[in-house]
């Protein structure tokens, strides 16, 4: 091995989107320091593209009068199909109200209740409390009872995520940002850092700490259609589960969000729902009452797009040249309300589409957008398999969303996540010491180093990164996508097999030099398609629907068989993900109808 | 849709290997339906030159990473259609921020000196309180604070800036702002001497030479230049008194 940069810190954290730089600021207030690394500048993490805002119970503004953290829980248990973590969900829904507030403190400009009446979009009347005046407020998101997401216009994660970065510079944490994580450093039992490559020189670099926190986002660029940021790529998971210890669960629960703007899949947030928009089809009627009298648009996210996809398969989409699509219309709800509490939609139609959504109707799909699964962690954040390991946010699954994540408790849980999360990392480091042998960094890098080397070299083949990337994103969306059946996942799988042994013939076309694009998509390739088996595989096994995983042959819930989280280990050398299963931890809530019209009795 | 072929015109450069002087590569594209700069830079990369350096994130022009000068002008390239530029497109990275390579430039540590610089965070000297209601604010302040915070720090305004590329510790659009923000904020407890003492000089709000490219370029439409008055405003007056005061004495 040469000689590499190496840098020694308490806690290391791998992202910094909301989750990593809030357990960056709590390891801080805990006296500890700690290095984040970052793939992009901290603001322009995926966090920030987050619109609509950040469930809490506060119940300050008229609709949400009477509610509280034990009806949040239940929102959450129900949203997740009865597939989550009960006492994780439980002392989430308790903290959230206080991760709101702190936000506040900290600097985010929270829309606050006006006092006085109004009328809604639907003609009902409702009067805000003078003594509620300036608390505050909340919007309507599908599947919650009452109006719980507190907002930002619609720049919520972009306030929130400026809001925490600005702690972390208050607070000092160094940030080393254009830096890729590329391989843990384990002994098999204990993690100590990270193999990282540089993204402005292409140097590798070794980082070395008590403890290591994954905090890298959900995995949505294994789609071809998806709602996330480019950098999505689910690099933390593959990374942990690359060390054939550490499990991942549940990555057959992939969230489709109602409304992907065609084509350029970019999202429309659900606040323009939850503030009075509806969806229309080819007949310009309004069909969600029809599916879902209760709920309507606002049923939880696998239930609207289910039945979106249910209503084109009937005849009833519109016909474009990238494929039928279903309207949103916000027009209703007036100019001023759309260019100013929903103005980055307004952007967006205008930018994108060129469409006015003041007076145009907007062409919407489900698409790609959240990942449930995540490496798998116990409630305190620590991961199952290594000491020292820990996982928050999207990249985790600690397991509060279970088969299906409510809109708003993405945020919520990025907060909350880092709050609890980095307060037992700051535990555990306080009490750790800094112990390993040198041997094993070494063996790491040279690992990686030779890795890079081959792929330079063409040493094990040609292969066109690019080629096997695209070829991936079309198997998950063709096979693995809102509805499911056993012959499609079994085509899924047997093509990602395929591709997996291609990914390991991958040869570059340019020279790798430097900061070299094209390498650091080689690095990756192997990885993603595994994250990929992972979720296809897993959903072939699981012979029921749940949340998002539906199944077109398994079409009831099983909770006889599967009430269980799946876990998937890659061990050395495997060609396929190898599965084991874990009970669900239920503590209040026993299963139950969820209240959507699916699932009755 | 007429089939074009597009003329990209690409500076290319690798700080890495300063033997290879900079120069601009030619590659053609056929232009299809909806079209922007980062389909199209995408496709250059993975069909044409898998070496080529960029920058996106969110390609929906929230994230900010993806400013470039596109044909003359600072911003963002994920929102550029191409059916509204001519067939023949310059790309260049922007000025001021150093060169990472081609067109990706380092914009994180220029805003994070800014913000370091400026003591961007709320100051304030009350502890939070986790038993406590949120302290109450007024909706329009709320929305007013917004209004500054909405800066994706994508660097087009400093990029367009006379000032800011002859001097490299002028604040820049993105630095006023950001500290007009602070300013409008209740629960930052600054004083107006503390503040004089971050923008009251020629690095800060006096070094603007009122050109309006800021203005001009801020893909957000940020109103910058009223942000720059509303700060100068408030420098001018702190100014005046901290003379009088010294006149005083």
């Amino acid at each position: 091995m040469s000689a590499y940069k190496t840098y020694v810190t308490d806690v290391l954290i791998v992202g910094a989107g909301l989750a990593g730089e809030r357990t960056a600021v709590e390891a801080a207030e805990n006296g500890l320091d700690s290095i984040i690394l970052s793939l992009v500048p901290p603001r322009r993490s995926h966090s920030t593209a987050a619109q609509g805002g950040m469930q809490a119970s506060l119940g300050n503004c008229a609709m949400g009068e009477g509610d509280n953290p034990d009806i949040h829980f239940q929102d959450t248990v129900k949203g997740s199909d009865w597939g989550c973590e009960q006492d994780v969900a439980r002392l989430f829904t308790e903290t959230v109200p206080i991760a709101v507030r702190q936000m506040s403190h900290w600097g985010v400009p929270w829309n606050r209740v006006v006092a006085g009446k109004k009328t809604l979009p639907d003609g009902r009347e409702l009067e805000e409390k003078k003594e509620k005046e300036g608390l505050i407020t909340a919007r309507d998101f599908g599947g919650t009872a009452f109006w719980r997401t507190c907002y930002t216009s619609d720049g919520t994660g972009h306030t929130l995520q400026y809001a925490m970065d600005s702690l972390v510079l208050k607070h000092g944490c160094t940030v080393h940002d254009r830096i890729e994580a590329i391989s843990l450093i384990h002994d098999g039992e204990k993690c100590i850092g990270v193999v990282a490559r540089s993204l402005r020189t292409g140097e590798l670099l070794v980082y070395v700490a008590k403890s290591t926190v994954i905090a890298t986002g959900g995995y949505g660029r294994l789609y071809g259609a998806s709602t996330n940021a480019v950098i999505n790529e689910g690099s933390g998971m593959f990374i942990a589960q690359d060390t054939g210890i550490v499990p991942l669960g549940n990555m057959e629960a992939v969230q489709f969000h109602p409304t992907g703007i065609v084509p350029v899949w970019i999202l429309v947030t659900e606040g323009a729902r939850g503030d009075g928009g509806y969806l229309l089809d080819k007949n310009h009627h309004r069909f969600m009452p029809d599916y879902e009298p209760k709920k309507k648009e606002l049923a939880s996210r696998d239930v609207v797009s289910r039945r979106m996809t249910q209503h084109i398969r009937a005849g009833y989409g519109v016909e474009s040249e990238h494929g039928p699509h279903l309207w949103l219309d916000i027009r209703h709800l007036g100019k001023e309300h759309i260019y100013t509490n929903l103005r980055e939609i307004a952007n967006i139609c205008k930018n994108f589409a060129g469409i006015d959504p003041a007076n145009e109707l907007i062409p919407v799909r489900p698409t790609q957008h959240y990942s449930m699964g995540g490496i798998r962690t116990n409630a305190d954040g620590h991961a199952y398999g290594l000491k020292g390991l820990f996982a928050v946010g999207e990249s985790a699954c600690w397991d509060l969303h279970g088969f299906n994540r409510l809109g708003g408790n993405s945020l919520a849980e990025t907060i909350v996540s880092g709050m609890v999360v980095g307060k037992k990392v700051s535990e555990y480091t306080l009490g750790a010491s800094l112990e390993y042998s040198e041997q094993t960094i070494k063996d790491e890098v040279t690992k990686q180093e030779n890795r890079i080397k081959d792929l330079i070299s063409g040493k094990n083949g040609n292969e066109n990164v690019y080629k096997i990337r695209g070829e991936m994103e079309q198997t998950l969306m063709n096979y693995v996508g809102i509805f499911r059946k056993g012959e499609d996942l079994q085509t899924a799988v047997d093509k990602l097999q395929e591709l997996h042994q291609r990914a390991q013939k991958v040869g570059l076309q340019s020279s790798g030099e430097g900061a070299n694009p094209e390498l650091a998509s080689a690095l990756r390739i192997r990885g993603m398609v595994r994250l990929a088996l992972c979720i296809s595989y897993g959903a072939l096994q699981r012979t029921e629907s749940r949340g998002s995983h539906a199944r077109e042959d398994y079409p009831k819930r099983d909770d006889e068989n599967w009430l269980k989280r799946t876990l998937a280990y890659w061990p050395e050398g495997a060609d396929l993900p190898q599965l084991d299963y874990e009970p669900v931890t239920i503590t209040e809530l026993p299963p139950g109808d969820r209240g959507y019209g699916e699932h009755a009795g | 849709m007429g089939n074009r072929t597009l003329t990209f015109k690409i500076f290319r450069y690798n700080p890495q290997k300063p033997e290879v002087k900079p120069f601009m590569q030619e590659y053609k594209l056929e232009e299809v339906s909806g079209m922007t700069i980062f389909v199209a830079l995408n496709k250059i990369r993975e069909e044409l030159d898998p070496s080529l350096m960029f920058d996106f994130v969110c390609r929906a022009a929230i994230c900010g990473s993806c400013a470039m000068v596109i044909n003359g002008r600072p911003t963002l390239a994920c929102k550029t259609l191409t059916k509204d530029l001519p067939a023949k497109i310059s790309l260049l990275p922007l000025p001021v921020f150093k060169l990472v390579g081609d067109l990706a430039v380092d914009t994180g540590t220029w805003f994070r000196d800014m913000a370091i610089k400026t003591e961007a965070w709320v100051h304030t000297t009350k502890e939070f309180d986790p038993t406590a209601l949120e302290e109450r604010m007024d909706n329009k302040t709320a929305q007013e604070i917004y209004e500054p915070d909405r800066c994706v720090e994508c660097g087009c305004c400093v990029a367009g800036c006379a000032t800011a590329n002859i001097r490299a510790d002028f604040l820049g659009a993105a630095g006023i702002n950001r500290v007009a923000r602070f300013m409008l904020d209740p629960r930052d407890e600054r004083s107006p001497e503390e503040y004089y003492e971050v923008v009251g000089a020629e690095e800060g709000a006096f070094g603007c030479m009122g050109l309006m490219a800021c203005d001009d370029n801020c893909p957000m439409e940020i109103p910058l230049q009223t942000q720059l008055s509303f700060v100068r405003r408030k420098m001018l007056s702190q100014g005046l008194k901290l003379k009088t005061e010294k006149v005083a004495l």
